[in-house]
């Protein structure tokens, strides 16, 4: 066993509900969404949820994303007890009380966003990652909260901030609460850009609405998994808006890489050495083992 | 139907036309019929007080959308002794859904941006309905930069469905416009002042909209999702916008209360577009206040108290 499955086994489970679309016997074995192979879901784990035959990027939760990016024993959560409330009573089909109370059980997580501090390679970082699996990976008022004070640590301790974005944008349920944290956040990232903190922002499939087009592409660096579907407006609104099929291969990391809105597409058993690599650069370090 | 007046306006366009015909009459006809008119516009006005008491969040909806609501450039017309329209955003187009230039208040020299929506099916067209491609928020941005460069205070006028949800809009790079201009005026060195005045729809409305002040007309609406797209998501039918527009708590009153806007303008009896010029009048009056008041603010206090206001917004415990 290694120290990455030694962290994630009480979670496992969850992961397996929630990324197992196939009609595999659940829990030991995977189907993948790219090439159809059935997987031993251990060794998918392992191998970051990325599929050893073909390279596809399944969904990982943020907790086993943070984990497995920093040091191991480096990682400390942060504001971990920062918790969504009602403010406007919302109900549509269900009270949004219930939906955070059921989302909470299944996911573990009080909200959709988790920051840890640790270490890349030796180097203090501040790291938040999006938790898909949470309503969606919404953006709230915990993830805006939850957002800034991780960008406001990162100022104060002069350490790169990273973010993995896995969201459909605002949480319509908290309504303006939610489009107000597209300002907050991107005012605290205008301070990190001032004071000369790197931020990077590696948006992972599928990244859209609110949260792209806020911090999502402030980026001093803009990084995307392969083949993740990145936007502004989800393919089905624009679908019905423009009245014509969508071209192949629209509004995936491939294309906005050729249409210049992301600087590079890595894999994810690479991301650790490669934004490293790119952060020692910008630190003026010299280069990490 | 008078198709220039909402459903629930339809017994003030009854009237209204009655007072018309009365009145056209009496240029023929010898008799006198002031007083029936007289008589009239007073039952005018209290049913307009009767329908205007009670508003639904959907009927603020539906008035902040009115076909006759006065639009960014008709605010411009009354509240500018003079204005310079500039356009483009130096790197692809120039997007009509945004206007933007340079104008006086009252011998002040401020930089106007506002969506811009049009009434004839032409125009409509060429606005594109008031949803912003990426180079209409990058146009705003370069004549932000302008006002900044030269100390000029900004006021931003948000009245938009949306950002345009457009293939060249995703492929010119739509959210990282919008995420660019929030950056940016977070930080914007000049006063800051957005005022909705007629849609606030969601990030195509934020993207003009981070400043010192958030100012909304009385029947205006600010959204983070329209209620019929809300409805269709979470209630699976667009059907139920309307209880969708009462969930998402969009008008000025309610989001006043919430603490997410910091004035609210009041209208005219019946609506702006009832009476635009005293609507925009009361308007400049709230701008030129505004910028009284944020004028003497040394920069750095500016920028502080602004960082700290959007700091706030949010409802969380721990």
């Amino acid at each position: 066993m290694n120290w990455l499955q030694k962290i994630m086994t009480p979670r496992a489970p969850t992961q397996a509900s929630a990324a197992g679309k196939g009609k595999v016997p659940e829990g030991v074995w995977e189907k993948c969404g790219g090439c159809g192979a059935v997987l031993y879901k251990p060794e998918l784990e392992r191998n970051l949820m990325v599929c050893p035959k073909c390279g596809h990027h399944h969904a990982i939760g943020a907790r086993a994303r943070l984990l497995s990016f920093l040091d191991e024993g480096s990682a400390q959560e942060q504001w971990a007890s920062l918790e969504p409330t009602d403010p406007l009573k919302f109900r549509d089909s269900k009270k949004y009380r219930d939906r955070i109370v059921a989302a909470q059980k299944s996911t573990g997580e009080k909200d959709a966003l988790l920051a840890m501090s640790g270490k890349l390679k030796g180097r203090p970082l501040m790291a938040v990652a999006f938790e898909f699996s949470y309503m969606g990976g919404s953006m709230g008022s915990v993830v805006g909260e939850k957002f800034t004070r991780a960008a406001e640590r990162a100022l104060a301790d002069r350490s790169a901030l990273v973010c993995f974005s896995a969201t459909g944008g605002a949480r319509m349920q908290e309504a303006l609460f939610s489009l107000m944290q597209m300002a907050k956040t991107s005012a605290a990232l205008a301070r990190l850009r001032d004071a000369g903190v790197p931020y990077i922002s590696v948006l992972t499939h599928p990244t859209t609405g609110g949260v792209s087009a806020s911090l999502g592409m402030l980026g001093d660096l803009n990084v995307a998994e392969p083949k993740a579907l990145i936007g502004f407006a989800g393919p089905r609104v624009i679908e019905q808006t423009v009245r014509e099929t969508l071209p192949e291969g629209f509004q995936r990391s491939e294309f906005l890489l050729e249409h210049g809105a992301i600087d590079l597409i890595v894999d994810r058993r690479e991301m650790r050495d490669k934004l490293a690599d790119v952060l020692g650069l910008l630190a003026k370090a010299p280069r990490a083992a | 139907m008078n198709p220039n007046f909402l459903d629930f306006e339809q017994p003030i366009a009854e009237l209204e036309a009655k007072i018309e015909e009365l009145r056209n009459a009496s240029h023929d006809q010898a008799f006198n019929i002031d007083e029936e008119v007289n008589r009239l516009r007073e039952k005018l006005k209290l049913k307009t007080n009767e329908i205007f008491r009670n508003l639904s969040a959907w009927q603020v909806t539906q008035l902040s959308r009115h076909p006759a609501r006065p639009y960014t450039l008709d605010y411009i017309g009354v509240i500018c002794e003079e204005f310079h329209e500039l356009a483009g955003d130096r790197a692809y187009a120039d997007d009509a859904a945004i206007v933007g230039g340079l104008g006086r208040i009252n011998g002040r020299p401020v930089v106007i941006i506002g969506h811009q929506k049009a009434r004839d099916t032409r125009g409509k067209v060429r606005r594109n309905f008031g949803m912003p491609r990426p180079e209409g928020y990058r146009k705003a941005l370069r004549l932000m930069k302008l006002a900044e460069r030269f100390g000029i205070p900004l006021l931003t006028l948000i009245d938009t469905p949306g950002a345009y949800p457009g293939i060249g809009a995703e492929e010119r790079g739509q959210s990282e416009a919008i995420a660019r201009n929030l950056l940016e005026m977070a930080e914007l060195k000049v006063p800051v002042i957005c005022t909705v005045i007629g849609e606030g729809g969601s990030g195509g409305a934020l993207a003009i909209g981070v400043g010192d002040r958030t100012n909304m007309l009385q029947y205006s609406t600010y959204s983070v999702i329209s209620p019929e797209g809300c409805a269709s998501i979470l209630w699976k039918s667009a059907e139920r916008a309307k209880d969708a527009a009462e969930a998402l708590g969009l008008t000025a009153p309610r989001l006043l209360e919430l603490g997410l806007v910091d004035k609210v303008v009041r209208e005219p009896l019946g609506g702006a577009h009832r009476n635009p010029r005293s609507m925009a009048v009361r308007l400049k009056a709230v701008l030129l206040n505004q910028l009284d008041e944020l004028g003497a603010l040394p920069e750095k206090d500016l920028l502080e108290q602004r960082y700290q206001r959007l700091r706030r917004y949010g409802a969380y415990q721990e």
